[in-house]
């Protein structure tokens, strides 16, 4: 009985760190409908929305992701190859209306879609 | 103005001069309707809101209350209050507190998004109107606080918050069914809001009054009786315009004139508020916090 209790634990936490590694390696990607993954930024490659988008990245998500999208302790970078080239633009506005919950990252619905354009402008600038 | 007040209004001064960061809210301009809007977690949002009314036959008063609104998880935020008022030709005296919670069951957003909220609240002599249940009214101010505050009011407020963000616009609808712990009837009421900020896009400058920093819209809220006596008569309704204004440093500041719809309700309410967010609360307390 032991035994197949410590099986059954290492076959938990198994699959819970494979849960773990998944989500952090952008499996929220997965769940993005296709509608939302096709939409396009309005304000894409424009410097005005560059700027625009770095004030209120920094007003909203600094102080989690760092002031440079470095990421902080606690919560990932944002300067990744997976949001610069592997998400798309309507991939990040799903993410950041939806939110990831879960994980600890609030719906961001409240700032409207401009504003959300005009960060996924800022972030995809981030070479 | 009263030695309490006067405490509450230095505690706040002294909260927002310890705050050293600059923070920033995006808060809607309600004061009586939630949103679905929760606390992002870690956030300590401070608030310090106010009703000023005359009602017919009685003196003028200032309810306040502080609040501090602390988000937990993305689907739970917390808050303490603590009420006062200030009745003209009366005195000043401490009316409770209250501690809430909101939890959203859903974790994405929706067309129309739920948020539960309970609260329970320990107040005697309470004048800020954050909610209007049952019968409440006019009749309700006529006694002296020497009077009002013997009558305690040891209460649990459920709502049912409804919200939706739509092209810039939320629409915010709130159900309530509140019970004194003593035998009281159920009572109930409603709020509901609209509101847009002025500017969708953000500029590309550092601005003081550029149109993204305010918060414009229309609130109306009321009592609908009690179990035994449901509806609109013998209680009060109200609605009037809402708009805030965030300033550079991330104080929010609100103001809401408020008529009264019946012989019920006071004439005018005047409300007034202010706020500010203090980001990742706790872990500036932390070795290496920010």
């Amino acid at each position: 009985m032991p035994a197949r209790t410590a099986l059954l634990m290492a076959i938990l936490v198994t699959a819970a760190l494979c849960f773990a590694v998944a989500v952090g390696d952008g499996a929220w990607m997965t769940n993005v409908p296709a509608r939302d993954h096709e939409k396009t930024n309005p304000f894409k490659d424009q410097q005005d929305a560059i700027s625009a988008g770095r004030r209120v990245y920094v007003e909203h998500c600094s102080h989690c992701h760092g002031e440079n999208a470095e990421g902080t302790k606690k919560r990932p970078a944002l300067m990744t190859d997976r949001i610069e080239h592997q998400a798309t633009e309507g991939d990040l506005h799903w993410l950041l209306v939806n939110g990831s919950m879960k994980r600890g990252m609030p719906t961001w619905s409240k700032l409207g879609d401009p504003q959300i354009w005009q960060v996924i402008s800022y972030l995809k600038s981030l070479h | 103005m009263g030695t309490k007040l006067k405490q509450i209004l230095g505690m706040v001064l002294f909260i927002f001069s310890i705050a050293l960061a600059c923070s920033t809210a995006q808060e809607r301009p309600y004061f009586v309707t939630y949103s679905h809007e929760m606390e992002e977690p870690g956030n300590l949002d401070i608030e310090f809101f106010n009703a000023d009314g005359k009602p017919g036959g009685a003196n003028r008063f200032i309810g306040s209350n502080i609040e501090f609104e602390y988000g937990v998880k993305t689907w739970w935020t917390t808050e303490f209050y603590m009420d006062g008022q200030v009745t003209q030709h009366d005195s000043t005296i401490f009316t409770g507190y209250r501690w809430e919670n909101r939890f959203r069951p859903l974790l994405r957003e929706h067309w129309i998004n739920p948020v539960i909220y309970v609260e329970f609240e320990n107040t005697s002599g309470d004048k800020t109107l954050r909610e209007i249940v049952g019968h409440d009214g006019v009749p309700d101010f006529a006694d002296p606080n020497s009077v009002s505050r013997l009558d305690k009011e040891r209460e649990i407020e459920t709502k049912l918050i409804l919200g939706s963000n739509f092209r810039g616009w939320n629409i915010s609808e709130n159900i309530i069914a509140e019970k004194n712990l003593s035998n009281d009837p159920w009572e109930f009421g409603y709020a509901v809001a609209v509101s847009r900020p002025l500017g969708l896009k953000a500029s590309a400058h550092d601005c003081t009054f550029c149109k993204e920093k305010f918060q414009a819209g229309i609130e109306m809220y009321g009592g609908l009786g009690d179990r035994y006596s449901f509806g609109t008569a013998f209680t009060s309704q109200y609605v009037g315009p809402t708009m805030n204004w965030q300033s550079p440093s991330g104080v929010i500041l609100s103001f809401s004139p408020s008529f009264g719809l019946n012989d019920y309700s006071i004439p005018r309410l005047y409300r007034f508020g202010v706020q500010y967010e203090i980001d990742q609360f706790l872990s500036r307390f932390h070795k290496g916090g920010k």
